[in-house]
């Protein structure tokens, strides 16, 4: 079937297989692989991505789910070299070891902070419940997101 | 992990989904958002040979004041309930369920009806419309006809919805009484192992989650309230009647010790 999806701005049409999931399409369809594919079981959080401007887990949606829509992943947060408020604060505040939580952490975040842009760190780790990360004990993940929250202020 | 392959039919209206649910039979799934049934398929659990897509069936998102209830279109997701002004005004105790429910992602995807339609009873919300005795709209070839809540839910991942009938439309009572909801669980975002809801609304409705094939009423505990019986003895009956699962989280005994102490405490909560 023909999917017509907005990748990180940019207007994509190809024929896919219905079951293509949308992870399946980002990664090996457009080449984008900077979402990841983990638990692949809608548990780690570590595919997430943005369905018009929402998060969503990737592994758990079909490509013909997200046609006619806005996907952005962690390649279409910030333009060229820079960085987005919530990937600089998760490098200032070192929010990550081995970095595999990290693309869909970020986007959890972005979309957290659209929906709750001054949050307490209870709305943080309520609002980050949907990812794990095997490394950090979230400590400084929850400091990055409340400083990113300050920062967008 | 990737699901079997099927046929794709996306649905622009209820009616549309009706006639490719008649034309396909029971070789048919409803996809709304699929946060129950892409897990299913890409365990290969399920494997349906055509998949009717009805997640773009905007005019069945809604949630109505309706006077005497709240009226719930049963594509509404999560996210828009645990954010509406009805519901705050009329039914708090819906807004506060659909915001415990999975984790954001989940809720930006899954809707009320899906939760509703696919019967599990580790579910949160098909519990919680049964404790409000709340009625289901379901359309079919025939036309439409309502099912009550506690006729609802036939058996594990089982209800009274025939293989070419889609529910459209969720009737919720107001409440504006007591409610609190236990939910038991081992990481936030994980199903319920025993979760307990208490809902005074003149009586006072307990329903479990888990605690056998289907979501149940706690009818012992009910009666026993309704009797006279103080919280701590009315709890204490919290298990009767019911047959729990055993899986890796729990056994059957101690679903049995969670539900007296969930119960109990949703009491304390909704009493307070």
């Amino acid at each position: 079937m023909q999917v017509e999806i907005t990748v990180n701005g940019q207007s994509q049409g190809h024929d896919v297989e219905p079951r293509t999931l949308l992870v399946q399409y980002l990664r090996e369809v457009v080449g984008l692989t900077g979402t990841k594919i983990g638990c692949d079981t809608s548990s780690c959080g570590a595919c997430t991505v943005l369905v018009d401007g929402e998060s969503v887990k990737s592994c758990t949606m079909l490509a013909a789910q997200a046609d006619g829509s806005d996907v952005t992943t962690i390649e279409g947060l910030a333009p060229d070299d820079s960085l987005h408020p919530v990937q600089a604060a998760f490098h200032e505040h070192h929010a990550l070891q081995c970095g595999f939580c990290t693309a869909g952490m970020v986007m959890a975040t972005v979309s957290l902070l659209d929906e709750i842009p001054d949050p307490t760190e209870r709305d943080v780790r309520l609002g980050l419940e949907g990812n794990l990360c095997r490394c950090t004990g979230y400590h400084n993940i929850v400091e990055a997101v409340l400083a990113a929250a300050e920062t967008s202020r | 992990m990737i699901p079997a392959p099927f046929d794709y039919v996306r649905a622009r209206s209820a009616e549309e989904a009706v006639a490719a649910l008649a034309e396909h039979g029971d070789e048919a799934k409803l996809l709304a958002g699929g946060m129950s049934l892409l897990p299913l398929m890409k365990l290969r659990l399920a494997t349906p040979a055509v998949l009717v897509d009805v997640g773009r069936v905007r005019d069945l998102s809604y949630v109505r004041d309706a006077g005497e209830h709240v009226d719930v279109g049963a594509l509404t997701r999560h996210r828009d309930l645990e954010t509406s002004d009805v519901l705050a005004e009329h039914c708090a105790p819906l807004r506060t369920v659909a915001g415990e429910v999975g984790d954001n992602q989940v809720r930006h995807r899954g809707t009320i009806g899906g939760s509703v339609a696919h019967g599990d009873p580790a579910s949160d919300l098909p519990a919680l419309l049964l404790a409000l005795d709340a009625v289901f709209v379901v359309r079919g070839p025939g036309g439409e006809r309502t099912v009550s809540a506690t006729e609802f839910f036939h058996g594990f991942l089982e209800t009274v919805l025939e293989p070419d009938e889609l529910l459209t439309e969720i009737r919720v009572p107001k409440t504006t009484g007591g409610f609190s909801y236990q939910k038991f669980q081992r990481r936030a975002q994980d199903w319920a192992i025993v979760g307990a809801m208490a809902v005074r609304n003149g009586a006072t409705r307990i329903a479990l989650v888990n605690m056998g094939g289907t979501p149940l009423r706690a009818v012992a505990v009910e009666e026993a309230l309704a009797g006279g019986a103080s919280v701590e003895e009315a709890a204490a009956q919290a298990a009767d009647g019911t047959e729990p699962p055993a899986d890796i989280n729990a056994t059957p005994e101690y679903r049995e010790h969670l539900a007296r102490v969930l119960v109990r405490r949703a009491l304390e909560v909704a009493s307070g």
